[in-house]
């Protein structure tokens, strides 16, 4: 993450990938389902003004269309469908229950995103262009700690923003290695990813009608081992 | 115009299902309309041999040889399993007012496996897979039950996860073609073309992401987890597609990327595909040894078979392409075919256990011989379809010169073949159960034609291969990058 030349625009995109990767950080160290989701938000604005700064510096329309796609999609209409499917458990306040606990969790994050640089780091800078060598191996890392946060929290809600989280990663090193992809193919995205959402949503009412609750550890019925079968 | 036709089709037909009216024929509905598709992937198959490609809409809807190939197995089973769910979904009573919902499911799951192969546009096809991924969820968490909702939840964290990685994967790819190749439109056609101008770093980083993205999809070890509960817990007709197609079709997407990478002389990927196809194979194989779930058995041998179609697809020569095309169609055919046959045992016992299912073939004498038929089909034993394809993959590959994978693959596979064979030998044959479940049990009709029409392809193409199946191999063979 270095060879930055000293435009005011890269910096500035420096500085918002930046904080994109911290949002991605306290998603894991939150303990309650309502600050992930804050987190989530906060990140996806994030990712909008990126998208922004880079369609000015670039002249790219598409770029502003992403931006525009992101802020509707992730900033307003997820939010607003978790609200109306699943308003009891988002703000409940309690501890989200985890595998592991949160300062393990954070180094273990910490050693994804290095992980992330070391993978991509080489790639990224064949080009020579300082936006991509600062969006693709944090884009990664926002990616790979998106996986493992879903590996790590047992409950439904936290287990679909870390997909959504990990969607955000890849757009961003999406608009510096992608800037001219089909705009139909940045619509379709958009469109898959709130249905991810309305789908994850209406399985987890399900399951909270059957179960009595949200918590996926709560699932272990299904195994190769002689107990499940009674 | 067939190939925009193949896509619109299943999109009418979930509409119909879904108006109110029309809910009490939307099974009728599904059957016709399914129907309609499979002839159309026909036609298209025809245009394919004659013109080398069907084009819908330039640089969007176009389809090569293997894109047509997925499309014909897929609205093949696809109908079959439509015509099946007629008589399946039926015995289940409280479910039957929410039959219609089942039906548009359905049919937007049809729509689709259909728009990814018949799709040119690589960042397209992505969308594709995820709706494929996002329509299944739900057909896998239709019964409502605790099993079918846990399975629907692992299956979905599992397979959406996969789905970012694989995007920055596609995303990768689109920059390599960009800074190597120039400004033209994205097809698989035109990268594949292009591949030897592109940088081989970023190809081979493009491919590692897609493949674990797409490789949980299909079902590859160690991504494998969520299989086997979905296809276990699902009602019997989508286990049937889930299994047979909807693993097929990340598994094209995956093969679309390796002949890519294949393309460049630099970026050698062959011998990991092989290494990590045979890794899927030697799990299965042993889980296969000791399941206890008939359902859960054939899930197993969908990841058997999915490592071999890997193994072969990294070969890398044109004989072993041959074979890991030939063994997709064959995969697709004969294991819908053991789910529709495991669910007439399931409606005939009303269990899942191996070890609660015995002498089958005094209870159901239909049941058990077809259970014994598309056993020996799956495991491989002549004469049927499957056990060409492999010996053709073996072939390949000892004058690919890989006689150590070769060696291991067989061993394999004759494990695979013991562990499915001495499960349905205990299920079918000996002294059936004296109780209530001992008398003759009458079965469904249209799941009886279910299975009959399914049976057909499986029993011809192990003894006859007509000429134009042969060419459309052949032209799929050649999208899959073997010298």
């Amino acid at each position: 993450m270095h060879a930055i030349s000293m435009s005011a625009a890269d910096a500035l995109n420096t500085l918002s990938a930046g904080l994109i990767l911290i949002c991605a950080f306290a998603m894991v160290g939150t303990r309650q389902v309502q600050g992930v989701v804050r987190f989530f938000v906060i990140q996806s604005l994030l990712l909008s003004a990126s998208s922004f700064l880079l369609a000015s510096s670039e002249r790219s329309y598409h770029l502003w269309a992403l931006g525009a796609i992101t802020v509707v999609a992730k900033v307003i209409v997820i939010p607003w469908v978790l609200r109306r499917t699943l308003a009891r458990d988002l703000y409940v306040r309690r501890e989200i229950a985890q595998v592991v606990n949160i300062p393990t969790s954070l180094l273990l994050a910490l050693a994804l995103a290095i992980a992330a640089e070391l993978i991509v780091g080489p790639a990224s800078k064949i080009s020579g262009d300082p936006v991509i060598a600062v969006n693709l191996p944090i884009g990664l890392a926002c990616v790979l700690i998106g996986a493992y946060s879903l590996m790590a929290r047992r409950e439904a809600i936290p287990q679909l923003i870390g997909i959504l989280a990990m969607e955000n990663g890849a757009f961003l090193a999406g608009i510096a290695i992608a800037a001219e992809l089909p705009l139909i193919a940045e619509l379709a995205v958009a469109v898959d990813v709130v249905l991810i959402a309305v789908i994850v949503g209406i399985l987890t009412v399900g399951i909270k009608k059957t179960m009595g609750t949200t918590e996926a550890a709560g699932l272990s019925e299904l195994k190769e081992e002689p107990t499940s079968w009674r | 115009m067939a190939l925009i036709a193949i896509v619109l089709v299943p999109l009418v037909a979930a509409g119909l299902c879904w108006v109110p009216p029309l809910r009490r024929v939307a099974w009728h509905i599904t059957i016709i309309l399914q129907g309609a598709e499979f002839l159309l992937s026909l036609w298209i198959c025809r245009i394919v041999i004659v013109e080398g490609r069907a084009v819908g809409l330039s640089h969007w809807f176009e389809a090569d040889g293997l894109g047509a190939l997925v499309l014909v197995v897929v609205s093949f089973v696809c109908c079959i399993a439509a015509i099946y769910s007629a008589g399946y979904m039926k015995h289940d009573a409280e479910q039957r007012q929410r039959l219609w919902w089942y039906y548009t499911n359905y049919n937007l799951f049809v729509f689709a496996l259909v728009v990814v192969p018949a799709l040119a546009d690589p960042n397209l096809v992505w969308v594709g897979v995820e709706l494929v991924t996002l329509f299944s969820v739900l057909l896998v968490g239709f019964e409502n039950t605790a099993g079918s909702l846990e399975a629907a939840w692992k299956f979905s964290v599992l397979t959406i996860m996969g789905a970012p990685i694989a995007l920055l994967g596609f995303l990768v790819l689109f920059w390599a073609y960009r800074s190597g190749a120039g400004a033209g439109h994205e097809t698989w056609e035109s990268l594949r073309l292009a591949a030897p101008l592109m940088s081989p770093v970023l190809l081979r980083l493009s491919f590692v992401l897609v493949f674990m993205g797409f490789g949980a999809k299909a079902g590859l070890a160690p991504m494998h987890t969520w299989l086997p509960d979905a296809h276990s817990q699902a009602p019997t007709p989508v286990c049937a597609v889930l299994s047979g197609v909807k693993t097929t079709v990340p598994l094209y997407v995956v093969l679309r990327f390796l002949g890519i990478v294949l393309a460049s002389p630099e970026a050698r990927m062959g011998q990991w595909m092989i290494v990590i196809g045979l890794i899927s194979v030697a799990i299965a194989a042993f889980l296969l040894l000791q399941v206890r779930d008939y359902k859960r058995m054939f899930a197993y041998s969908t990841v058997e078979h999915m490592g071999i179609i890997l193994t072969a697809a990294g070969l890398a020569t044109r004989a072993s392409d041959f074979g890991a095309v030939f063994q997709l169609l064959n995969h697709s055919i004969t294991k819908s075919l053991c789910f529709y046959v495991a669910g007439l045992v399931l409606l005939a016992l009303n269990t899942r256990e191996i070890k609660s299912v015995s002498g089958l073939i005094r209870i159901s004498p239909f049941a058990g011989g077809m259970l014994v038929l598309c056993s020996l089909a799956i495991a491989g034993a002549p004469p049927f379809p499957i056990f060409l394809s492999e010996f053709s993959i073996l072939g390949s590959g000892i004058r690919a010169g890989h006689p150590v994978a070769v060696a291991i693959l067989a061993v394999l596979i004759v494990i695979a073949f013991i562990g499915i064979m001495m499960h349905v030998n205990r299920m079918v044959f000996g002294v059936p159960e004296t109780g209530p479940t001992s008398t003759h049990v009458q079965l469904p009709l249209t799941c009886r034609i279910g299975v009959v029409v399914a049976v057909v392809p499986v029993v011809v193409l192990g003894v006859y291969i007509p000429g134009p199946l042969h060419s459309l191999l052949a032209l799929a063979a050649q999208q899959l990058g073997g010298h």
